[in-house]
């Protein structure tokens, strides 16, 4: 792509002006005329048996229109799964039943029981309270470990089992793994914690339903990050209704990471009851009611082992993974631990054999399911920690060990089905050292020792797949749907374009970026350009956004249309200029008929096509509008290297995060501002993993983490300045814009780093410490130097 | 929040009337009852707020005391008490965010007595008197356990008197989610010897550690506690620290409040 053109500057977002001045219209901020409000009663045991619901002080309350409990979803389709894993003998994963509203038995601290739609928010939760809820409480499951053990309670009596699957990857390579391992000169085994982490978008869900009964229409407002594929989720396999009765808009999201993609029971409700009652059905989720209800993230329990021979190339890889599932499988949940995880295994290196065992499983906890970067990150985390401890074992400087085993020549294809298109790791490795000042560290670290502090570098690399997705690859392994992306671009008769796209944006800045490609394409302003997204009924069928697809998959739908447009734009000129299309040329924003001074501008040729007095009517459709759906024919392969400094104290336990630098290679950059922003928040939510947040059950399921009083979130003052450099480019080769994606990368390549540089501190302050499980808190780092 | 009756007087004898009404409860600055109101955890009949009575914000010395109107803002304090007692003008300036530090009092702290706050710890080492509607109360007499005072029903604390002590500091040790102290020193030192208070630590909330008080008053340097040790027994255990340690913070703190008091 040029980089003269609109594609390179960093043009500030356009979206920003109304988000910053609070005009963002957010779901919440959407009232219709005759609204009830709905209140959930949630269930605050983690398991247990319904033996009533007693709704009738609860009806007779000021306000209530009517309450709803399990019997009203008997018969209505549960929350379906869109994806099904195949575990290690052939047979499909245990794929239990997911009800809107619990039916016999609660499964974790939140379920839904019943709702109030009442007159009033507050008269809702009234008559919630005086719901009177008999429940049978049974014994929890939480530890995974526990929960695969005979006779523990189980989550879903129907199946049987609390093991959703047992999966291995590549299970024929499975004796030849471990036969390496039998040679190895030397193995490396570490196990570890990807603790459990709530998402906490800042703006909580909301969803709004609405009906109308003279067209049968309904239309649900819904935080999320995909309303098509809500569309289709609750329309043709909850609630039976069918696309064209159904809308599904999400307008301006405060924040997804994940937890918006999928499809949640009060979407479900409200457009269920609001045909109900025949009136407006809200609800707004408290910030309490997130903590119990938004789908959690990670929580792995993993054993991995590296096998090396004595020069320390790796030999071969192998790990045993716990991955929890909570107690209901929440709509991607079961592809994380598995297809998002155990593909990145190879991560930078050449490693020959690679066994992944992972074994999902059902406890009484909120389902976990995709958080940003969603199983990547796991992957990323254990195979960087596991290299930096064999370094230390074998006496071999970690970077070098890192080089040593390099993926060097592309493309590559790992042992675990997936092919790198590009990329080039030494490149990053050399800029990180470079902009990180790694020559430098030493002196640092003396400095750090005179004031009394123990000063630690942690380096390490990552590779993620992302571009999600190509869909006949993804099919294959079990996903429901397809992951291409769809864009219309209309363009207006004087010149204007509209450009409708199935991704959406909530804190991406599509509204800014699309516009650059497009305006670069045809050599026009990009304020020409107006971004709409978020709502079925004027954007073509979508995927939405997650797994840093957007520009990748979607912006490559924007070319493959714009290019639509292109091509018929220089008919309508050729027929204007009297010559023959082969011979048209635009830049700038300008036809012209190469080699003559004859040329039509870009109104001119748009004005004509709607405006058709002088046109090719008889072998040209006028108008100028086209639609494009674009299917990836690979995932894209961002990269980097990443280096963290820390400061412990030594008294306190206390991690200061001195600097942060990163290093990544995403192909081209259309806005690198917009880039740094995205990486900024990446590594901003990975130091948080890394130093602060975990979500915490007792042994009874009772969440203990439950509000910000407990559930730390990382702030300013807990994050550095940080050093980001992506002039490291070997662009993608199969899209056409070359680029692979950016949203992801700072939460993959960043816990690593930390943990890494915190493990060195105490080492070089003579604790013999070789791994602490994240977070990384000032007790348990002080808790690791008393051993 | 359920409903409630709501009153704004402007005189502390107007505000023990109100608060005589049944399941009536006073309001300072909020910080915590609002959250508390919000979640449906407290009903009460009337909320009476302290607000509004200008009597009860005043930050002054006298007679080497630094008094603080019950209903004084941490901003406040933190502001006008930057001269004449730095240690406890850094402690209020620290407290929570900006939005907390100008709504919350320090009659509301104290009077809320949470385990983690940090206003305990300096009322305690520093001997403050807690000033009623009714009466004064010393600050050893004040505190009787988490959430727990010597205030009776209704009873309001219109200003705390803390003597200025000749050198202070108060180091916090933040809880990382809720940066409430995880453990919080206070020392003070007096002609008639130190005090040293803990907040934060212990299930019965603030405490004087009294052995290092001792070793203390005899030499006042961080080297004086090296060889003293704190309890575990009776701290507080959590997901963000284990009973030992919180006690070891304790020794850390105390030893980084000496060598940092002014």
């Amino acid at each position: 792509m040029p980089k003269d053109g609109h594609i390179g500057p960093a043009t500030k977002r356009r979206e920003d002006l109304r988000f910053l001045t609070g005009k963002g219209r957010y779901t919440d901020d959407i009232n219709i005329r005759g609204q009830a409000y709905a209140q959930f009663l949630r269930s605050n045991v983690a398991h247990g048996r319904i033996r009533g619901v007693d709704t009738a002080a609860a009806e007779s309350m000021p306000g209530v229109i009517r309450i709803f409990t399990g019997k009203d979803f008997e018969g209505i389709g549960g929350l379906p799964c869109g994806w099904q894993v195949t575990d290690k003998h052939g047979q499909p994963m245990l794929e239990p039943g997911h009800p809107v509203l619990a039916q016999g038995k609660v499964r974790h601290v939140g379920d839904p029981i019943a709702v109030v739609v009442a007159e009033t928010e507050s008269q809702a939760r009234d008559a919630v309270e005086a719901i009177e809820v008999d429940i049978e409480e049974l014994s929890a499951v939480v530890d995974m470990k526990a929960a695969v053990k005979e006779g523990a309670p189980l989550v879903h009596d129907d199946i049987g089992s609390n093991l959703c699957y047992d999966w291995g990857f590549v299970e024929e390579n499975k004796a030849a793994v471990d036969e390496a391992f039998a040679k190895a000169d030397h193995v490396t085994t570490l196990e570890l914690v990807n603790q459990r982490l709530t998402a906490n978008p800042m703006e909580p869900r909301v969803a709004v339903g609405d009906y109308d009964n003279t067209t049968d229409q309904h239309t649900l407002y819904t935080t999320s990050q995909n309303p098509h594929v809500i569309r289709l989720l609750m329309g043709a396999f909850v609630l039976g209704i069918p696309e064209h009765k159904l809308r599904v808009v999400a307008p301006d999201v405060g924040g997804g990471f994940g937890s918006k993609i999928f499809h949640y029971a009060e979407e479900a409700f409200v457009t269920f009851a609001a045909k109900a009652i025949n009136r407006p059905v809200k609800w707004t989720s408290s910030r309490s009611e997130a903590f119990l209800s938004d789908a959690q993230g990670r929580d792995h329990v993993t054993k991995i082992q590296l096998a090396l021979d004595k020069q320390g190339h790796f030999q071969a890889l192998r790990t045993e993974t716990y991955a929890n599932m909570g107690a209901y499988l929440s709509t991607f949940a079961p592809s994380v631990p598995t297809w998002l995880h155990g593909t990145l295994m190879a991560g930078n290196y050449k490693t020959p054999l690679i066994y992944v065992n992972v074994k999902a499983v059902f406890t009484n906890t909120v389902p976990v399911d995709a958080y940003r970067g969603a199983g990547r990150p796991e992957a990323t985390y254990q195979l960087e920690r596991v290299i930096d401890k064999a370094a230390r074992e074998m006496g071999i400087d970690p970077i070098e060990l890192r080089r040593k085993n390099f993926v060097t020549e592309f493309p590559y294809a790992t042992p675990v089905a997936v092919e790198y298109d590009t990329g080039d790791y030494e490149a990053t490795m050399a800029k990180l050292e470079e902009i990180a000042d790694l020559k430098g560290f030493e002196a640092r670290a003396a400095e750090s020792k005179k004031n009394g502090k123990l000063r630690g570098l942690g380096v390490n690399c990552y590779i993620e797949a992302c571009g999600i997705a190509p869909s006949h690859l993804v099919g294959q392994l079990g996903a429901r749907a397809g992951l291409y992306e769809s864009a219309t671009v209309r363009v207006n008769a004087t010149g204007s374009l509209t450009v409708m796209t199935g991704s959406h944006s909530h804190g991406q800045g599509h509204e800014t970026a699309f516009p650059q490609v497009v305006a670069d394409m045809i050599g026009i302003d990009p304020s020409m350009i107006e971004i709409v997204h978020g709502d079925t009924a004027n954007t073509p069928m979508g995927m939405g956004t997650y797994g840093s697809r957007s520009l990748a998959v979607g912006g490559s739908a924007i070319v493959r249309a714009t290019n639509k447009i292109i091509d018929k734009a220089k008919k309508i000129a050729a027929h204007l200029l009297e010559a023959s299309e082969a011979d048209i040329e635009l830049k700038d924003g300008k036809f012209s008929v190469s080699g003559t001074d004859k040329s039509v501008d870009w109104a001119g040729v748009t004005l004509a096509a709607y405006v058709p007095h002088n046109y090719p009517l008889e072998s040209l459709e006028p108008g100028l509008e086209e639609t494009a759906f674009y299917d990836p024919s690979n995932f894209t392969y961002p990269s980097g290297a990443y280096a963290c400094e820390v400061e412990v104290d030594p008294d306190t336990g206390k991690v200061t995060i001195c600097s942060f630098a990163a290093a990544d290679d995403f192909g081209n950059i259309v806005n690198p501002m917009i880039v740094d922003g995205q990486v900024h928040g990446g590594i901003g939510q990975g130091i948080g993993q890394a130093l602060l947040e975990n979500t915490v059950y007792d042994e009874n399921g009772q969440l203990l983490s439950a509000s910000y009083m407990d559930y730390a979130m990382p702030r300013a003052s807990d994050v550095p300045f940080y050093t980001v450099d992506h002039s490291c480019q070997t662009p993608c080769t199969h899209n056409p814009l070359g680029v692979k994606g950016c949203g992801e990368a700072g939460a993959i390549g960043s816990p690593p780093a930390v943990v890494n540089a915190v493990v060195d501190a105490l080492r070089r302050g003579g604790h013999d410490v070789t791994h602490i499980d994240m977070p990384l808190s000032p007790a348990r780092v002080w808790e690791a130097m008393q051993k | 929040m359920y409903n409630f009756d709501f009153e704004r007087p402007s005189t502390v004898d107007e505000a023990v009337k109100a608060l005589q009404a049944e399941d009536a409860q006073a309001l300072g600055g909020g910080q915590t009852l609002i959250p508390t109101l919000k979640q449906r955890l407290a009903a009460p009949a009337k909320l009476v707020s302290l607000a509004g009575i200008a009597a009860m914000r005043f930050v002054k010395t006298e007679g080497g005391k630094l008094c603080v109107g019950g209903g004084t803002p941490h901003a406040v304090v933190a502001d006008e008490a930057a001269k004449s007692f730095p240690a406890l003008a850094k402690l209020a300036a620290n407290i929570g965010d900006p939005a907390v530090r100008n709504k919350g009092t320090v009659g509301g702290s104290l009077a809320n007595n949470d385990p983690s706050a940090c206003y305990p710890s300096a009322a305690l080492a520093c001997g403050a008197t807690i000033v009623t509607n009714s009466r004064e109360i010393t600050a050893d007499d004040f505190f009787q356990g988490m959430f727990e005072t010597a205030l009776e029903e209704g009873e309001i604390i219109t200003e705390v008197r803390f003597p200025i002590p000749q050198a202070a500091n108060y180091q916090k040790f933040e809880q990382p989610a809720s940066r409430f102290a995880l453990t919080g020193i206070f020392v003070a030192k007096y002609p008639d010897g130190v005090r040293v208070a803990v907040t934060g630590a212990s299930g019965d909330g603030v405490f004087r550690w009294t052995e290092a008080e001792k070793a203390l008053s005899a030499n006042f340097s961080a080297d004086a506690i090296a060889g003293l040790s704190v309890d575990p027994d009776g701290m507080i255990e959590d997901l963000h620290g284990s009973a030992a340690y919180r006690a070891h913070l304790v020794k850390v703190l105390t030893g980084r409040a000496v060598t940092a008091a002014r």
